[in-house]
């Protein structure tokens, strides 16, 4: 076994595993926690592909922002999962159904059919000099430059949405204005009484 | 690869909408709310010169342009053109509803123009991941639309119930293109045809994929079994939301599934039609059926939009020329009718008070003659009354079916819209017999009266002269 | 068989050249900013152990690794353990990357900069897993704090890097350094100056030092998330810190002040003087120069409340990267010297 075979049988099966533990863990935490392991073993996966850019962009976006603001939430919520697990049993038969059938399409699909190693040809070995991250931005900003837009367009339609349906302005809140204490004049807050002294006994 | 500027002119109509748009975003920042107005004319300003540029670029060959992502042919031209006039009116209608329950804010108007801009790449696809970033541009407008107004329990309930639906949806969708990807080795939807075309015998796979993306375009579409989101959204949603909702968005949703199933898929022309056509069985029956029990009037016009797509999927599934330009110009005329269905809804409401309950409109002839008369229009075409064009387009789309040997749909679909006569008959006897129970006088700005009436007017001008709309939706169809 | 086990010892060596004297300018860090901070407060600082106290770290670092680790009833004691290692594997990893002169780096991988951003962000995951699992109220807050702090500063941090980047047309942190060479005038502090502050502050905030520590805000939640650390787990984050400390100084020398560039370059008769002078001399110099300034903030400024931080993290710095991200777009494409012709 060459030593990216082995690298790619460790990654393989911590994916597998940390993927598993997910959805089976009990704690909320921890299952955020697996899947950012899951998300770090998988970048490790596509950096043995050479797709460095592709790799370092998911640790970056999902690993980096993404799981740390859904740790945020997750963190602060109280879930009790027992009651979430109640009736497990009865949906069993149709959960079970319905997995079973997409991974019966999927064996299909993905099988040897269409992807055997006889169908797809063999990655062209790259020169050590070659860029992916360059020949990504090439095809991005040519080939794929309109849904590229498009993309963009809808994470600003995300933010807008997410703020105009949160922002509230609060009525009566108290904030302090710093330009307004700066400009604060002695007059307005000190008042210099003159008062007699105090006769002596 | 090298790039020609010339390519970008077609997307000049998307260009100036999404440029005008950010526009409106930013401007909308600095306005104080009582000059709110001007982000409703801006956003109008944008629609119209976006209609304008549509047809200016516009020509009679189809041209595909950025590697294959975008095609501008008249059929994108007509159903763009469509979709700037419906958002227009909607816009029209929503102002002074909005304003008068304080949710006149710039954003409805930006979430408008953007979902717009979602629906001129969707009608402008030529690959299927633009149509699905299109559709996606589209429904998170809507989502955000429908969850407006966001006090309202009902409208965020309605909203939940639209995302998480939506979500698996597009889901669906996308597993069913990742398979026809995985099978053709291409997005391209000329690439998919030629592959699908070139392949001899019938691929299990290749059926499956198209089962997911039926499902998921049904149930954008709102067709039963897929249709539980829509009653409830249509109620939940404030008033305007539904009217954009129900109109402009049908349009876009009629490119898609043209996109994909009769461009993309047409190979496989054999095994949809009999998918849509249980599909189009099941929503004429249980749109027009149901509609008879609701007592509210969004809940009654949401029923009756699941049976209208009943007909559509009948025009699209005989599978020719002609089927797919009736289904065309049943979509056009249908989005022109609910726009007017919901306007009526916005005219009779106030501050306060929402007329969705069919009871709101009793004895409406006694307090405005004129809009009792636009309003029975509305209905005798939705109903398929002749003159008016719901009439013609349901009988287009019949001939397109009876053409291609399948008499049994006709006659069911036939059977069921004389049922559904039955609940747009009742509201119009409200209308006419009933005594008023409100007897408040309709007020509205004159743009919105004129709106309304020319809205309403078209359906019978249309149903009298159909041949124009009608060449233009067959010369559409290459 | 023998080539490939001389190249994995010949990379540990290179790992080890790195990782000791990292450590020790943790260490002696530590030291000058107590002293500096001493002498800016009109005090000596520490003297007391070893000729004029430069034993201290090493007396710091004997106390700390002897006291006993006390893991809190009811903490979960895994994620407990794990979580300063979380924080220091980041900090230390990051140098792999790190260019010290013309070719001497570890690893010499095309998207750089890339990893570094990736790396510094992950960063947060020890803080946040520590405040979580001390299963403390003070933690926690501390936590939550840091989680939202550093997310609002990366996305200033990467557009600042963006701009960089554009203007280098490569990630690779050797060819960044090399697109400066010229003068002290070419290197990209001066046409990306406001990149420069922002990445700078930003970065102070990143490590989640004065005026930025509200993670840690002593006066209010104790010591935020490592409250409940004491003995190596408390040094291991106050280790972590320091290196991310010295990182982002290397980075901001790296990346805007010409790296390990002579500051003489082009200047007639200074140039040749000092030419005999290593790269490495002047790297070290640079880094040392902007650690002085993190010790410098933290005895001047008082700690920013924590609403100013994140106005001034989304609200100040994000548009003004953005903006500057457009002016130095234009200036490439006006081919505008000395930086980009």
């Amino acid at each position: 076994m060459s030593f990216e075979k082995f690298v790619f049988w460790v990654f393989a099966l911590i994916l597998v595993f940390a993927a598993f533990r997910v959805i089976t863990v009990r704690n909320p935490v921890h299952a955020a926690l697996h899947l950012v392991l899951a998300f770090f073993t998988s970048a490790g996966l596509w950096m043995l592909m050479e797709a460095e850019f592709l790799a370092i962009t998911l640790v970056l976006v999902y690993v980096g922002a993404v799981m740390v603001l859904f740790l945020f939430v997750v963190m602060m919520l109280d879930i009790n999962v027992s009651p979430l697990k109640e009736g497990f049993i009865s949906y069993l038969p149709v959960g079970a159904t319905v997995a079973g059938l997409i991974i019966f399409e999927m064996a299909m699909l993905v099988g040897d059919r269409y992807f055997g190693l006889d169908k797809v040809a063999a990655p062209i070995a790259r020169p050590a000099d070659y860029s992916n991250t360059r020949e990504l931005g090439s095809v991005l900003y040519t080939q794929y430059v309109y849904p590229f837009e498009i993309a963009a367009v809808i994470l600003l339609v995300a933010i807008i949405a997410a703020i105009a349906l949160t922002m509230r302005r609060r009525e009566g809140t108290k904030h302090q204005d710093p330009a307004k204490q700066v400009l604060v004049k002695r007059n307005d807050r000190l008042k210099i009484i003159k008062m007699d002294a105090e006769k002596g006994e | 690869m090298t790039f020609d500027m010339t390519e970008f002119m077609p997307l000049l109509p998307e260009i100036w909408v999404l440029s005008m748009t950010c526009v409106v975003l930013i401007l909308d920042l600095f306005l104080r709310d009582s000059n709110r107005v001007v982000t409703y004319w801006l956003a109008q300003v944008t629609v119209v010169g976006a209609l304008g540029m549509s047809v200016a670029v516009s020509g009679s060959e189809s041209q595909v342009v950025l590697s294959g992502t975008f095609v501008a042919d008249p059929m994108a031209t007509l159903l763009k053109s469509f979709i700037y006039i419906v958002t227009f009116g909607a816009f029209v209608y929503a102002r002074d509803y909005l304003r008068v329950r304080d949710l006149f804010k710039g954003e409805f108007y930006v979430l408008g123009l953007f979902g717009m801009l979602g629906m001129m790449v969707m009608v402008s696809a030529h690959n299927f991941l633009t149509i699905y970033l299109g559709l996606e541009l589209l429904s998170l407008s809507l989502y955000a639309l429908v969850a407006f107004s966001r006090d309202d329990a009902r409208a965020t309930e309605a909203a939940m119930k639209y995302f998480v639906l939506g979500a698996l949806a597009s889901g669906m969708l996308l597993y069913g293109i990742s398979m026809v990807y995985g099978l053709t080795g291409s997005l391209d939807i000329s690439v998919v045809a030629t592959a699908i075309a070139g392949q001899g015998e019938q691929d299990i796979v290749l059926i499956f994929a198209l089962t997911f993306i039926i499902l998921g375009l049904a149930f954008k579409l709102g067709a039963v079994p897929f249709h539980m989101w829509l009653p409830d959204v249509y109620q939940g949603a404030p008033t305007v939301v539904t009217l954009y909702l129900g109109s402009a968005p049908k349009i876009a949703a009629f490119a898609m599934t043209m996109r994909l199933l009769a461009e993309a898929l047409g190979g496989l022309q054999a095994d949809w039609s009999g998918m849509l056509s249980i599909l189009a069985v099941l929503s004429l029956a249980l749109g027009n059926i149901v509609a008879i029990a609701q007592t509210n009037l969004k809940r009654m016009l949401a029923y009756s939009t699941i049976s209208h797509v009943g007909f559509l999927l009948l025009g699209l599934l005989a599978g020719t020329g002609e089927g797919y330009s009736a289904a065309m110009f049943y979509t056009l005329t249908y989005a022109i009718m609910a726009l007017g269905g919901f306007g009526m809804i916005v005219l009779l409401s106030r501050a306060g008070f929402e007329a969705e309950e069919i009871n709101d409109f009793k004895g409406l002839n006694e307090r405005n003659p004129w809009f009792a008369g636009m309003m029975l229009l509305l209905m005798f075409s939705m109903a398929g009354v002749p003159p008016t064009v719901g009439f013609y387009a349901k009988l287009v789309v019949l001939q397109a079916v009876i053409n291609v040997d399948m008499v049994w749909l006709a006659l069911v679909a036939v059977f069921f819209s004389i049922i559904g006569v039955f609940y747009y008959l009742r509201l119009i006897k409200v209308m006419y017999f009933d005594p008023p129970v409100d007897s408040t006088p309709l007020v509205a700005a004159t743009d919105f009266q004129i709106t309304l009436s020319i809205n309403s007017l078209a359906v019978l001008v249309l149903g009298i002269f159909p041949g124009g709309l009608m060449a233009l939706c067959a010369s559409a169809i290459i | 068989m023998l080539n490939a086990i001389l190249e994995v010892v010949l990379i540990l060596a290179k790992i080890v050249a790195i990782m000791v004297p990292l450590m020790l300018a943790v260490a002696y860090l530590t030291f000058a900013e107590r002293k500096i901070i001493g002498y800016m407060q009109v005090r000596i600082g520490p003297n007391r152990v070893g000729p004029r106290g430069w034993l201290q770290p090493i007396a710091d670092a004997v106390k700390l690794v002897m006291k006993e680790v006390i893991v809190p009833t009811n903490s979960n004691r895994f994620l407990f353990i794990i979580a300063p290692m979380l924080s220091i594997g980041p900090a230390l990893a990051a140098w792999a990357v790190i260019p010290f002169d013309a070719g001497v780096v570890l690893a010499d991988v095309d998207a750089g900069l890339l990893y570094i951003l990736a790396l510094t962000s992950m960063g947060v995951y020890g803080v946040i897993i520590a405040g979580w699992a001390a299963n403390s109220k003070y933690a926690f807050l501390g936590a939550m704090r840091s989680a939202a702090q550093i997310v609002a500063y990366e996305i200033a941090m990467g557009f600042a890097l963006v701009g960089v980047l554009m203007g280098a047309g490569s990630l690779n942190l050797t060819d960044i350094v090399l697109a400066q060479n010229g003068s002290l005038i070419h290197w990209f502090w001066l046409p990306m100056l406001p990149l420069f502050i922002i990445y700078f502050i930003s970065g102070v905030a990143e490590t989640n030092r004065a005026p930025f520590d509200v993670a840690e805000g002593e006066s209010e939640i104790v010591a935020g998330f490592h409250v409940e650390y004491s003995g190596t787990t408390f040094a291991v984050f106050f280790l972590a810190e320091y290196a991310n400390m010295i990182m982002i100084a290397a980075l901001t020398a790296l990346l805007f002040a010409g790296g390990w560039l002579s500051p003489f370059q082009g200047i007639p008769f200074l140039e040749a003087a000092f030419a005999w002078v290593p790269g490495i001399f002047w790297l070290l110099a640079k880094i040392s120069f902007f650690l002085f300034f993190f010790l410098w903030f933290r005895a001047t400024f008082p700690r920013y409340r924590y609403d100013q931080i994140m106005r001034l993290g989304w609200k100040v710095f994000i548009p003004l990267t953005i903006v500057w991200l457009v002016v130095v777009g234009v200036a490439i494409m006006a081919e505008l010297g000395p930086w980009f012709d």
